[in-house]
């Protein structure tokens, strides 16, 4: 009967199907291993997969790392905070600092040239989404995650938090150049 | 479950499907619908966070 | 135990337990409430968001933020659940309502929580999102309120499954429940590991709150409160697909074109619905790719089929039933020829169409682990789920609401020639809204985000022109889609005071058992149903296509960014 009646068939497990139902079950089946299979063949394949490389740590500890690289590699200094900019060897381990409510320090990179970038926050979740390339992710405190990045063309590119991290959220721009 | 065996019916009651029946227990769905993200999502999930090595 | 009586609708044939049938009244009634709060905050967010009239300052907004995210996607929500859950189990079933006390003590601590939660956010300090992300810490009331308020719907759930129990001890019905009735149970198995899982952690962090707990995992804490915060809207999808087949069979008389895959259907979403809460984690450093990709994709999409499957068998089932009643010309007749001017099917129809094509497709991408870079925590993520938890489930809701008024409240309908557009206004300018919303997510807009501008920070950055454009034409939908909810709550709450008084109907003691002609075999059910649907097999396909050709857009997009391996 309805769908707001009991079955009318007491063994309705023995219904038939329509061909009609059975082809689109059969379609959307394949479609969904196929989509299934694909994250897994961009695994082995593609070339934007998110690094499984993590740490546990601390503030103090990866505060302490990110102001060493930046004693070693610091190039110059900007805008009217002093923020240093940092330009590490190609390859290297390269340390980005979220907190309310700035990146530190800014990068200066090499373009087409790989970079281990270690990324934790100080303090609240923040969220890295590198623009106008567009790639986010999520930044939590606690946790250190190494994201092995080549970026492929020069400009001079934007860190913006899109983790809501308090009132001054809006404010938290940041800055990488690609030479 | 003889209730869902129609008794009025002059005819020897038919053997309900096994797949019938677990969509009849409700209280079997639910058991499986608690097990399954349990233990995919947040079981795992926790083994995986705790076996985070800590940084040098 | 309450005596209860039982009241036979007469322009439906429903039975309702009056116990069962206050339940249902006032939590339909707190349901629009929170609606009324969620839509006032809506109508601020939309207007500060759109980036030429910017309206709140940002401390205002984060606060306005937090109040819509809670009130509608917990509170608006699932009042009316625990609504649907009683009508699908007392009414349906025909059967008395296990302990009311205990259910009106679930409303009582549901209604508690609400206003508690409500009152800590308006205090000011608890201006956390609905995610409530620790360490940002909010008021312990603003916690204590969320976990009275997940207690009083777990009682709930209880009591749904009870009521179950009662019905098959009494046999008040013969052989399986109604398909309705078991979309009802799934959605109300998901809630069970729902509230289970926003106890573990929501009960630590009111702790936590107060000084007894010194620290919460932040990435613990976000793997289980996902299996809240994304399993809460997994009740909706059970929910609202269930109020499709209600529509289907109350406005048609639709058969189900098969009990058997339409129920299978539904136990995929009971196995893997949950798993997806991992959507929100693919961008996380905790978990691995492995882990990502198995729950993301809900055990290989099975939930995702299981989708597919209800958007093909609903329109399906009306179809079979107009060629029916002679509706045979052509692929679509069917459908032309439907009462697009009853709010009740028109509602379902936007809502089935829109969750399919706008809320389903961009889920599935957004949900793919690498396509989530793209994403993650852009204003895509609002486009989709405001295109299934708006469109999807409130638009389904609203639809309901226009069968329940006469039904269950006895009022006539005011204003019917309102009530007739009033799906349209608020559906389409939801497709609208969405479909922008996401557009200026893929251009990287950020969500929960004061200004584009950057106001303040040490440098520049300026959004394509598109994206300032999409999130100007985002607030003009959104406010048009305010005024359709505004339009939705007057013809609610008119009706309810002003609507004629209807007949209420037989009252009885006891319940009137409703004997199907249960047929003994196979046989007697041959041919019942007719399986011919061509029109709905040329709406499976378009939306099929429709759903592979932009995965793989997406991918070449991905394939463009920097490397990453």
């Amino acid at each position: 009967m309805s769908a707001i009646l009991p079955p009318a068939a007491t063994n309705w497990w023995k219904e038939s199907i329509g061909k009609q139902e059975l082809i689109f079950i059969v379609l959307a089946l394949v479609w969904s291993l196929f989509m299934f299979f694909f994250m897994i063949y961009w695994h082995i394949n593609g070339r934007q997969n998110l690094s499984n490389e993590k740490y546990k740590t601390t503030a103090a500890m990866f505060s302490a790392k990110a102001e060493q690289m930046v004693k070693q590699y610091q190039v110059r200094t900007e805008t009217e905070t002093q923020i240093p900019v940092v330009k590490p060897p190609v390859g290297s381990d390269v340390y980005l600092i979220a907190r309310m409510w700035n990146w530190w320090p800014i990068l200066e990179l090499e373009a087409g040239k790989p970079y281990k970038l270690h990324i934790s926050s100080m303090d609240l979740l923040h969220g890295f989404s590198l623009q106008p390339v567009n790639i986010n992710i999520e930044v939590v405190p606690g946790y250190e995650h190494v994201i092995k990045l080549t970026p492929e063309k020069a400009g001079i590119y934007s860190l913006v938090c899109n983790e809501f991290c308090g009132i001054g959220h809006h404010t938290m721009l940041g800055r990488i150049y690609v030479k | 479950m003889s209730e869902q065996i129609q008794e009025s019916a002059g005819e020897e009651p038919e053997r309900i499907p096994v797949m019938q029946q677990v969509l009849d227990n409700p209280f079997l769905l639910l058991f499986l619908g608690i097990v399954f993200p349990t233990v995919l999502y947040i079981l795992w999930g926790v083994m995986e966070i705790a076996s985070v090595p800590v940084a040098r | 135990m309450m005596t209860t009586t039982y009241r036979t609708c007469p322009r439906t044939g429903l039975q309702f337990d009056t116990q069962a049938e206050s339940l249902m009244r006032f939590n339909a009634v707190a349901a629009v409430l929170s609606m009324v709060m969620g839509g006032l905050t809506a109508v601020l967010v939309a207007l500060t968001r759109w980036p030429a009239i910017k309206l709140l300052p940002a401390d205002q907004f984060y606060q306005v933020l937090t109040l819509h995210g809670v009130n509608m996607l917990l509170f608006w929500i699932i009042f009316f659940e625990i609504a649907v859950l009683y009508f699908c189990s007392s009414t349906l079933l025909r059967c008395r309502l296990a302990t009311p006390r205990i259910a009106w003590l679930g409303f009582a601590l549901m209604v508690i929580g609400a206003i508690t939660t409500n009152v800590a956010i308006f205090q000011g300090g608890s201006t956390v999102m609905f995610t409530a992300y620790v360490p940002m810490m909010a008021q312990p009331h603003f916690y204590l309120g969320l976990i009275l308020f997940a207690v009083g719907a777990l009682l709930g759930c209880f009591i749904f499954l009870g009521t179950l129990v009662v019905a098959k001890n009494e046999r008040t019905y013969e052989g399986s429940i109604p398909l309705v009735t078991f979309g009802a149970l799934t959605a109300c198995i998901i809630a069970i590991f729902t509230i289970a899982s926003g106890a573990i952690i929501l009960i630590p962090t009111f702790l936590w709150s107060v000084g007894y707990i010194k620290e919460i995992d932040a990435q613990m804490y976000r793997l289980v409160f996902w299996a809240m915060g994304h399993s809460s809207q997994q009740i909706n999808v059970a929910a609202h697909v269930s109020v499709w087949y209600a529509v289907a069979a109350i406005a048609f008389g639709a058969k189900p074109l098969s009990e058997k895959v339409s129920r299978s259907a539904f136990l995929l979403y009971i196995l893997f619905l949950q798993l997806a809460s991992a959507h929100h984690l693919l961008a996380d450093p905790g978990v691995s790719s492995e882990w990502k990709v198995l729950n993301t994709s809900y055990f290989m999409y099975f939930a995702v089929l299981a989708s597919m499957i209800h958007g093909f068998t609903v329109p399906g089932a009306i179809e079979a039933a107009q060629r029916e009643k002679g509706y045979t010309h052509g692929l679509f007749e069917w459908l032309r020829k439907a009462p697009w001017g009853n709010p009740v099917f028109s509602g379902t129809f936007i809502s089935l169409v829109g969750f399919g094509f706008l809320g389903g497709i961009s889920g599935v991408v957004l949900g793919a682990e690498q396509l989530n870079l793209l994403m993650h925590n852009t204003y895509y993520v609002p486009g989709h789920f405001h295109a299934t938890v708006v469109i999807g489930t409130t638009l389904a809701f609203m639809a309901l609401t226009y069968f329940l008024i006469p039904a269950l409240f006895k009022r006539e309908l005011i204003l019917p020639g309102v009530a007739k557009f009033q799906p349209y206004i608020f559906g389409l300018s939801m497709y609208v809204m969405t479909l922008v919303m996401m557009g200026a997510g893929t251009l990287g807009v950020s969500r929960r985000h004061w200004d584009m501008a950057f106001a303040g920070a040490p440098f520049q950055y300026e959004w394509p022109g598109a994206a300032y454009l999409m999130m100007g034409i985002a607030g003009l939908a959104g406010v048009v889609a305010v005024v359709g909810g505004v339009l939705w709550v007057l013809l609610v709450v008119g009706s309810l005071l002003f609507g004629k008084k209807l007949e209420e109907g037989e009252f009885s003691a006891r319940p009137t058992i409703l004997r199907m002609p249960v047929a003994s075999s196979l046989s007697a059910h041959g041919g019942a149903v007719s399986h011919h649907v061509p029109g709905t097999m040329v709406l499976g396909s378009v939306l099929l296509v429709a759903f592979v050709l932009y995965y793989f857009v997406n991918w070449k997009y991905l394939s463009e960014v920097w490397p990453m391996a």
